[in-house]
């Protein structure tokens, strides 16, 4: 079992995200951010889990991850991005956006940028506006998209004041999560179980593409799409369903795969390694999905909380046509092949698991009970 | 009514002089709100200003301190996977891990009972480290404090953390791990090492020393390690000295000798008690007898350690510095002068090493009595103490329910609420509820509390704000899991009045669609079909498209979603499909009067059709509704405004009737001859 460090930080954790390492580098994940909510004063704070020596003087020990800096946060860290290697954008219950910027000389957190109403309610009749939580956010340089409760949609750019592209009303209900599809389509999901896609080349506000679950509605929490075919994507549910979509085809998920027993918050492909998927929930669990194939008989691996999973549901099959080795794992229907491993990857349940991250071998969550937990050696 | 067990502390408000103003309070949920008021008092009372401010007054102040708020989270972990081990154990959880416990339903076979115990030693360890580290933080950050006011805060907090487990540890050793005579005295001897602990740094200093035995502390610390039985460091210490001085070295000989000998019993020992007793008479003889030779006359030191050997108590009483505390005496006492005390006389050599170490000179403080009452085995007494003593409810709450796992509470009942374990977590559970961020910690504790939990979390639960959705949504998963079906109702109608507020009308219905409240739904429904008629077209599209089954929980909603249905077979030139729908929301009475005449306007481009589309049957339908609607109609004749909308209604009606008539005549031209070719 891979080692996992845990350290209790008297705030509870909404996001956690890995500084990512530049490209083309052969340096390994080190630094992280977090945010916090529910406390009387927020914070977002910068982390790393580099070497300090032995034991510093915090009487924390080698491996344990340190407190860089941290900024305070007005309102809830409702989600956080980081935009470059210095600058981190956190989405808040205010309905503000902030860019702060780390100075890695004096480890400080400054404010950088701020959208400050950039989500809003317009009650009736009056011209008031009230602030309305911003939801999610998603960044590639130089485009921020941020999504709320009230929503809308907003496309902003680093250098610009004002908002580059606002849809209004884009949606009835609230928009949970949002991801790039492609540069200049997003997709996002909302809170009657539809995942839309957009496309800001066109103009008005209607989505390119409406995709849902069939039935009940079932609320959609979080959003990822695979990072090297960007036509497959996984979502998870309020019924800790996690969703495999295939945005070319369908207007209904491929696959849906009994996950865990509560809302799923956060779903993530493994950025290098897309046969690797990472999940959390408000059931307190986390979860390691492996659908690599090409693993020999791994019945082993299984430990207490792990299980396996079968596929409840094949919608649609794959077309025949299709090459085999541009078939993701995750959208095979061939049954011999629907073995996934499934590893829970926190020692006892806790309070719920808000939010993970991945890159490389490291793994960074955030829980209720305060607790950070970070592993480094994910595949050993 | 009872009477008090001490004098309730007074909290002064500062601003109030309260010998001439008066107060008043209001009480909250582990807070309490003070302000002035002039109640009573007609005049005079504007000649002086009073205090300006309303005050919140705290009680469990403890729950914002940054530091134990780890020692809560990482608590509440441990809580409940005790919660879980009993759960196993009564058989209530379905997957029971024991393998042991497969063979047999109900009575726990004796390896069980002791694994169970184990395991519950094992819990308590748990909780005493979680203490330790907390301490550990806090003596941290005394050090690393600015200011001396709150360096002096961190230093109180240590030294209550420290009694804590203190307490909790000697509790450990009497209660839960039931240690019998023998086994009893080692377990007291580390208790007492562990919390004496400055001796280890002194350690290193004289060993650092270039000389140790020259070293100022050099006797101090051999004594201590004697006096904590620690005789092999002790011989070895004296080696060092028999080394450097000569004249002394034979009698630092005979005393590590002694040291050697002493008999103790080591855990892996088959040997009775009996063989240890009588082994240990012949040692102390032994030991007595040098003394009486005068063997170690030449060297004070020497023999003060001797004495102490012998459990001298005059010569312990000497040493009342390096003691520090009477429960240290009593371990000492009883190391070398009854190593093999039952746990039923401990009472009284603690009522004795009490008596002595204080001589009078000082009366007991409340940790020596909660001590002094779990020597005597007075639980009871040892969480009453504590409730008293100790500023929160942390400590009795978790160390109660561990007692009460270990079935040594149950004879006691309160005379109000429950039990007694179930009254301790419930007030400190209540006192996390009353913090702005603990609250989720505070849901699995009222969960274990089977009398009063319940109702008690439904109370709480419905006064936390709900700040975001995805808060509620926290909340409401609680509540969901819990069967609490009013407060998921209530929750989810606050977020949908929120959401009518925000003008946000999909994101209400979705609120009430999953409250099951028909009556919002109907409310929420209603301002769509207003605004449909203000506007011509329909807003939030992507839900009322999807309404699915839910559509059937009020009949305006059947309502919104068929109408809109309609305009879909209509857009998609479906007319006939559209007609039909159209007619049978009139005639079942789904449609809501007031949109009767909406309705029949819609109708009126599908009566203009080419093709003829409502058959006679239906346009003699429609027609009864016209008229229906029409003779309902109150017949005023007021000028103005009014009567202008009148002449434009009336106009509308012609209009149809005109419209109707002619698609009567169509259809019946057209069913004719079909029905004649």
């Amino acid at each position: 079992m891979e080692e996992i460090y845990a350290k209790f930080v008297s705030q509870k954790i909404s996001k956690t995200r890995w500084r990512p390492v530049p490209p083309g580098s052969l340096q390994t994940a080190e630094t992280f951010a977090t945010g916090s909510w529910d406390n009387e004063e927020n914070y977002v704070s910068l982390w790393s889990i580099g070497d300090f020596g032995n034991v510093d003087s915090d009487g924390g020990f080698e491996g344990e991850h340190q407190l860089l800096c941290d900024i305070k946060h007005h309102g809830d860290v409702m989600d956080l991005q980081f935009f470059d290697q210095e600058r981190i954008v956190a989405a808040s219950s205010t309905g503000c956006v902030t860019v702060f910027l780390h100075h890695p000389n004096n480890q400080t957190l400054s404010v950088s940028q701020q959208w400050t109403t950039a989500h809003y309610h317009t009650g009736p009749g009056s011209p008031s506006r009230s602030s309305a939580p911003c939801t999610g956010v998603v960044c590639d340089n130089p485009e921020i998209v941020t999504v709320g409760e009230d929503g809308r949609i907003n496309l902003f750019r680093a250098d610009h004041k004002e908002a580059v592209r606002t849809i209004d009303n884009a949606d009835s209900s609230t928009l949970h999560a949002v991801t790039f599809l492609r540069t200049p389509e997003i997709l996002t999901v909302n809170s009657i179980g539809q995942l839309k896609i957009w496309d800001f080349r066109k103009q008005g506000n209607e989505p390119s593409q409406i995709l849902s679950l069939t039935g009940d509605r079932v609320p959609l929490h979080c959003v990822d799409r695979h990072p090297n075919q960007q036509h497959v994507v996984a979502t998870g549910g309020q019924d800790g369903m996690l969703s495999i979509w295939d945005v070319r085809q369908g207007t209904m998920p491929v696959s849906l795969l009994k996950a865990h027993e509560a809302e799923m918050w956060e779903v993530h492909f493994h950025p290098s390694n897309p046969d690797h998927l990472f999940t959390c929930s408000e059931d307190g669990s986390l979860w390691h999905w492996d659908a690599s194939t090409d693993v020999p008989e791994k019945s082993s691996l299984f430990n207490q909380g792990g299980r396996s999973s079968t596929f409840l549901s094949h919608s649609i099959s794959n077309q025949a046509n299709v090459h085999q080795s541009l078939i993701s794992s995750w959208l095979s229907t061939d049954p011999a092949k629907d073995r996934i491993e499934i590893t829970s990857l926190l020692p006892s349940r806790t309070l719920s698991v808000n939010s993970l991250d991945v890159l490389g071998p490291c793994l960074v969550c955030g829980t209720d009970a305060e607790a950070i937990y970070v592993t480094r050696q994910l595949f050993s | 009514m009872e009477e008090l067990d001490s004098e309730p502390t007074v909290t002064l408000i500062p601003g109030v002089n309260s010998k001439k103003k008066q107060m008043c309070f209001d009480w909250g949920p582990g807070e309490m709100l003070v302000c002035e008021t002039s109640f009573n008092k007609k005049e005079k009372s504007e000649t002086v200003p009073g205090c300006p401010f309303i005050y919140i007054i705290r009680k469990d102040i403890d729950v914002y301190s940054q530091i134990l708020r780890k020692l809560f989270n990482e608590s509440h972990g441990i809580f409940v996977g005790l919660q879980r081990i009993e759960e196993e154990l009564t058989g209530k959880s379905r997957k029971a891990q024991l393998p042991c416990f497969l063979s047999l339903q109900d009575a726990p076979c004796s390896c069980c009972m002791s694994f169970h115990f184990c395991r519950l030693v094992r819990v308590s360890k748990n909780y005493r480290s979680v203490i330790r580290a907390c301490m550990e933080e806090m003596h941290q950050a005394a050090i690393a404090a600015k200011d001396p006011a709150s360096g002096r805060q961190f230093s109180s907090q240590v030294s209550i953390l420290s009694a804590m487990e203190l307490i909790w540890n000697l509790c450990e050793i009497l209660f839960i791990e039931v240690a019998p005579a023998g086994p009893l005295l080692l377990h007291l001897l580390d208790w007492v090492r562990l919390h004496v602990c400055e001796v280890d740094s002194l350690l290193a200093d004289v060993l650092g020393s270039e000389n140790p035995s020259k070293h100022e502390s050099f006797w101090n610390l051999v004594t201590i390690l004697v006096l904590q039985g620690r005789l092999d460091e002790a011989r070895q210490m004296l080696s060092k000295e028999a080394d450097v001085s000569p004249t002394s070295a034979g009698m630092c000989r005979i005393l590590g000798d002694l040291m050697r000998t002493m008999p103790v019993l080591s855990p892996g020992n088959t040997q009775t008690l009996t063989e240890l007793e009588l082994k240990w008479q012949h040692w102390h003889e032994e030991c007595e007898r040098h003394l009486q030779d005068g063997t170690f006359a030449s060297s004070p030191h020497l023999e003060s350690l001797c004495k102490i050997m012998l459990g001298d108590e005059a010569a312990l009483l000497e040493q009342k510095e390096l003691l520090n505390n009477w429960y240290h005496f009593l371990v000492t006492r009883l190391l070398y002068s009854h190593p093999t005390v039952k746990p039923i006389d401990l009472h009284f050599y603690a009522q004795s090493s009490l008596d002595l170490f204080l001589g009078g000179e000082s009366s007991p403080e409340p940790l020596d009595n909660i001590l002094m009452a779990a020597f005597e085995f007075d639980i009871h007494q040892v969480i009453k103490e504590c409730s008293i003593a100790l500023s929160n409810w942390w400590f009795v709450a978790h160390l109660t329910d561990l007692l009460d796992h270990c079935k040594l509470l149950q004879s006691h009942n309160l005379y109000f609420g429950s039990n007694m374990r179930e009254f301790l977590l419930l007030e400190y559970a209540s006192g996390l509820f009353a913090h702005h961020s603990l609250w989720q910690l505070g849901v699995d504790y009222f969960d274990y509390c089977p009398e009063l939990g319940r109702v008690s979390l439904e109370l709480h639960i419905e006064r936390i704000p709900l700040s975001t959705e995805q808060k509620a949504l926290k909340v409401l998963r609680i509540c969901e899991q819990r069967q609490m079906t009013e407060q998921v109702r209530s929750i989810c109608k606050i977020l949908a009045m929120k959401a009518v507020r925000n003008n946000r009308l999909g994101s209400a219905l979705s609120w009430s669609i999953r409250a099951k409240d028909a009556a919002f739904a109907t409310l929420v429904s209603d301002r769509f079909l207003r605004d449909y008629c203000e506007r011509g077209c329909f807003s939030d599209l992507d839900l009322i498209d999807n309404l699915g089954p839910a559509m059937m929980l009020s009949d305006r909603l059947t309502f919104l979603g068929k109408y809109r249905e309609f305009h879909r077979f209509y857009g998609e030139k479906r007319f006939c499909d559209a007609a039909s729908l159209l007619l049978s929301l009139m005639t079942s009475q789904i449609a809501p009067r007031c949109f009767w005449v909406t309705l029949l306007t819609d109708a009126l481009p599908l009566l203009e059709q080419k093709q003829v589309i409502f058959t006679t049957e239906q346009t003699y339908e429609l027609m009864r509704c016209l008229e229906d609607l029409a003779s309902g109609r109150p017949v005023r004749g007021e000028p103005g405004a009014q009567r202008l909308q009148e002449d434009i209604e009336n106009t509308k009606l012609e209009m149809l009737r005109l419209a109707l008539a002619r698609n009567l005549a169509r259809a019946i031209i057209k069913e004719g001859s079909l029905e004649g070719s």
